[in-house]
């Protein structure tokens, strides 16, 4: 099982190598001149060079390149262009929001996801197995924004109810951030749980059809045990990958969410930069959101593995 | 009850929705099992003869069901009866695996991958007897050596994936036996092995049934397993039984034109044939039936009688029934005419 | 062609297959007549902002007074323009890389899936900014960043029964007969790939759409004063109170269009697919 782990590790460097180096050369595409963009059109040439020379602009791509990653392995994101903080402490603590959010809206999309997709995988064209269906159609249909403003609406013409503005941390005060936490997190995870929903039911339908299943019956099985000491264990594995992947799903969302409920996340911060044009932040932004999707898809394979036993760990 | 399992007007339907009547796959099938019997059933794919035999143990996928006037009666422990139709689904579960077991065709996929041999071993124990977990991994151990696996210590810790086609039918028939059923049904169970493995499986199971006190349902297509294995012979075509003989009756009194069909198509090794006998046309589409007889369009043999009224299952000689114009008096009906 | 046919009427008899056909085929008029239907250009500022719907502005004004009605079905446009141009780059180039990594495989098939693989690290939005950050903002960029993004999945899944086609009898028959490579690639392995990829372009123009949709609410995507349902519904958010209808509409369009493509794409699956027949 280590052997396994190391391995899957060391397939993972040279994705993020190629990662980082296709962030740093999207950066070198933008057009316009990031000089100008700060100090303005008229600047002199020496206070050109200076600043270019502060930000390594003067030397050949690869070094810079390679300074930029060197800071990175240490712990160094660099500057930001506006306002000269460094970009790695502000990213972590934004993702501690971007986190919460996330992990919340997974969770709820499990509990509503996962539960119904089996009842419906089991009582096949039963009332439960239509709603389901179309329930998850909706979801997959219904985009977290489009969600949110409808909801947003909703409760604020109808119930009068307002989403508390601001944020605070959770170890701070739990229930206040709890209570601003959860408009946003329900949206994102319900729009979520549309495809956790229908893979959940096609996967064990799968699994049903499958000749073991017959076996288990045959040797005397109640369906409950068939179901849930069978079926569900052979369907986690197709399971625990769609999951994987929407912690990529759930990421981008998050960028969208956190801006319609003013969250001090790292979506925000990545947008912020963007419009703002500034490059280091949007670059060390960009670096690890893809790194922690990396690192999310790392541990559910690793997960899959210790599951299956029929992957070979050597 | 004279025999162990008797099967009288069996029918299985495919619902068609709500305003069509359902399809009948199966219709009218009887069929006496006797204890320590061995009982082949032959027919081609499609034609019935698996969801029979999953019928009998309760287990059709949905949405077949068991027809109207079905009767399935099954003799239990001595003087138990049960009628299975009839059954609760908790009373079929206690029958499956202990009175009756069944093996498939594709040992491969017939095991969950996730679980040890062990582990499944123990699972039909754990279903029908209270045995300690020291005597479950005896009796499993017991059990493996009787079906002739090698190492079984070792392999009780193995996953299905790491076992070949054949030690995983060994594993099946150690699965089916271990609880002393009183009927196996035995479902294709060599198709999907080599040739050699196919005759140690065979072989293994004749074996078997000399220490075992089970009647074994054979189900397969190869008139060659029935040949090696089986006493008493059904054929079934489109869902019916058209001829039920002893064996050597079968190979040497044929009666029905698609048995003798069915014999001349395989081919013998030390003839000098030149051309692969095939019977012509196809089989008919389930619910497609025609009125007469379903075998007509195909039969060399046809009579008008044939084409218009079906006949029925008749007993031609002791012990031998044919469902076929050509020996329930067609010529004279025909004559008659 | 007469798999065409085929498939047209297996949708047909399936009620969900009937609604995706039809409704957006509805969709595809409206976008293409609504310079015809629309009572009002997209950006004249005609009447007084803020009007509720009423007989003649069909779904009321926004805050400059522009019709919403006409808004939205130039809207269609904009989204299906962009969805349908976005997902033919992703599947061409997506198509033509499976095809090369599915059918050669070896080092070639490594590298290609290699780079798909970086590209699929990232969430599908984030590399859409990414993309729209270097071409910048507005129609053409934001249908090549969604096109870029596209590529991965429909390598993958080209890719995928490529392979299983490769092992199919009557391919490698061709093969050994000496077919030439082009001839076999198009003759033989093509016709096994078309339903899957069918279904994954209708899947992916829903997800397109909705890529644009949120890349434009966020302001990268089609610039105001451009009509684009994404933009209207952020427009719209400082005037809920107000006026609930600049968001009400655009959001019910979003979603019944994204709705139609995912039916319509199951029900493409299901006609498409011969294991599911029962």
């Amino acid at each position: 099982m280590k052997n396994y782990v190391i391995r899957r590790i060391l397939q993972l460097i040279p994705v993020l190598f190629g990662i980082s180096v296709l962030i740093f050369a999207v950066m070198k595409m933008i057009p316009g001149d990031v000089i100008s963009g700060i100090l303005g059109i008229e600047a002199t040439p020496e206070l050109r060079a200076q600043l270019a020379a502060k930000y390594g602009l003067d030397r050949p791509y690869v070094v810079q390149y390679l300074d930029w990653i060197g800071g990175v392995l240490h712990g160094d994101f660099g500057e930001s262009i506006r306002t000269s903080a460094p970009i790695l402490p502000e990213i972590l603590s934004r993702f501690k929001v971007t986190a919460e959010l996330t992990i919340l809206a997974a969770i709820i999309s499990w509990i509503i996801a996962i539960p119904l997709g089996v009842l419906a995988a089991v009582k096949r064209n039963s009332w439960v197995d239509r709603f389901v269906r179309v329930f998850a159609l909706l979801g997959v249909s219904v985009p977290g924004f489009a969600l949110s403003i409808l909801l947003i609406l909703v409760l604020s013409l109808c119930f009068n109810y307002f989403s508390p503005l601001g944020y605070v941390g959770f170890f701070e005060d739990p229930l206040r951030n709890l209570e601003i936490m959860i408009l946003p997190s329900l949206i994102l995870g319900v729009s979520i749980s549309g495809s956790v929903m229908r893979m959940t039911r096609s996967s064990v339908l799968e699994v049903l059809r499958q000749d073991f299943i017959k076996t288990v019956r045959a040797k005397g099985a109640s369906e409950r045990v068939a179901i849930f000491k069978h079926a569900l264990r052979n369907a986690m594995i197709p399971i625990i990958t769609l999951i994987g992947m929407q912690i990529g799903s759930l990421l981008g969302g998050a960028v969208i969410i956190e801006q319609i409920f003013s969250l001090p996340g790292l979506g925000q911060m990545t947008l912020t930069g963007i419009n703002q044009r500034d490059y280091p932040v949007v670059q060390g932004c960009v670096l690890f959101i893809a790194f922690v999707y990396v690192m999310v898809n790392l541990i559910t394979d690793i997960l899959y593995a210790y599951i299956d036993p029929r992957i070979s760990y050597d | 009850m004279e025999h162990l399992l008797e099967i009288r007007g069996l029918s299985i339907d495919l619902p068609r929705g709500r305003r069509q009547p359902p399809v009948k796959l199966v219709e009218g099938v009887d069929l006496n099992i006797d204890k320590k019997q061995n009982f082949g059933v032959v027919g081609e794919s499609g034609c019935g003869k698996s969801i029979t035999c999953s019928a009998i143990m309760g287990l059709l996928s949905y949405p077949l069901t068991v027809g109207e006037g079905s009767s399935i009666r099954f003799q239990k422990e001595a003087g138990d009866e049960v009628e299975i139709t009839k059954l609760s689904p908790a009373e079929l579960r206690k029958l499956r695996g202990k009175d009756i077991s069944m093996i498939f065709q594709e040992p491969m996929t017939a095991l969950d991958p996730m679980y040890t041999i062990e582990e499944q071993i123990n699972e039909t124990l754990r279903f029908h007897t209270s045995l300690s977990k020291a005597e479950m991994h005896q009796a499993a151990l017991e059990m493996l050596q009787k079906v002739k696996i090698p190492r079984a210590e070792q392999i009780l810790q193995d996953y299905p994936h790491h076992l070949s086609g054949g030690m995983l039918q060994r594993v099946m028939i150690a699965i089916a036996l271990i609880n002393n059923p009183r009927l196996l049904i035995a479902d294709e169970p060599t198709t999907a092995l080599d040739v050699t493995i196919q005759a140690q499986i065979l072989d293994l199971m004749n074996e078997l049934r000399e220490s075992y006190d089970t009647s074994v349902i054979m189900i397969t297509h190869d008139l060659g397993v029935i040949a090696e294995t089986c006493e008493h012979v059904a054929v079934f075509y489109a869902g019916q039984v058209v001829e039920e003989a002893s064996v050597e009756e079968i190979f040497h009194a044929t009666a029905h034109p698609y048995t003798e069909g069915l014999l001349r198509s395989v081919t013998s090794l030390g003839g000098a044939k030149k051309e692969l006998y095939t019977i012509k046309g196809m089989v008919p589409a389930a619910g497609n039936y025609g009125i007469g007889c379903r075998f007509a369009d195909r039969c060399d043999r046809c009579m008008e009688i044939c084409k218009t009224q079906a006949p029925a299952l008749t007993e031609i000689a002791p012990g031998h029934k044919c469902r076929c114009w050509l020996h329930a008096g067609g010529a004279e009906k025909e004559a008659a005419v | 062609m007469r798999r065409l046919g085929q498939t047209i009427r297996d949708l047909w008899r399936d009620p969900m297959g009937r609604i995706g056909m039809v409704g957006i085929l509805l969709l595809i008029v409206t976008a293409i007549f609504a310079p015809y239907v629309a009572p009002y250009g997209p950006e004249k500022m005609i009447a007084m902002p803020k009007t509720a719907p009423c007989a003649q502005y069909l779904f009321g004004t926004d805050n400059y007074g522009r019709d919403i009605f006409s808004r939205v079905l130039y809207g269609a446009r904009v989204s299906l323009e962009v969805g349908i141009i976005a997902v033919g780059i992703g599947a061409t180039a997506g198509y033509v890389l499976g095809l090369i990594a599915g059918y050669f495989e070896g080092w070639i098939d490594r590298i290609i899936m290699r780079i798909m693989d970086i590209l699929f690290a990232f969430p599908s939005i984030l590399l859409a900014i990414l993309v729209s950050t270097v071409l910048g903002r507005g129609l053409v960029p934001t249908m090549v960043a969604i096109g870029i993004v596209n590529i991965p999945v429909f390598a993958r899944t080209v890719r995928a029964s490529v392979i299983s086609a490769k092992g199919l009898e009557y391919v490698k028959n061709a093969e050994s007969v000496g077919v030439k490579t082009v001839s076999i690639l198009i003759r033989h392995i093509s016709p096994n790939v078309v339903a899957p990829f069918t279904v994954q372009a209708t899947l992916a123009l829903s997800g397109a759409i909705l890529t644009e949709a949120s890349m434009s609410f966020l302001g990268l995507g089609i610039q105001p004063p451009d009509p684009s349902w994404g933009s209207m519904l952020s427009e719209a958010r400082a005037f809920m109170e107000q006026a609930p209808w600049m968001a009400i509409f655009p959001a019910l369009f979003i979603i019944v269009t994204i709705l139609l493509f995912n039916i319509l794409g199951d029900s493409l699956r299901d006609a498409l697919d011969p294991k599911l027949k029962l």
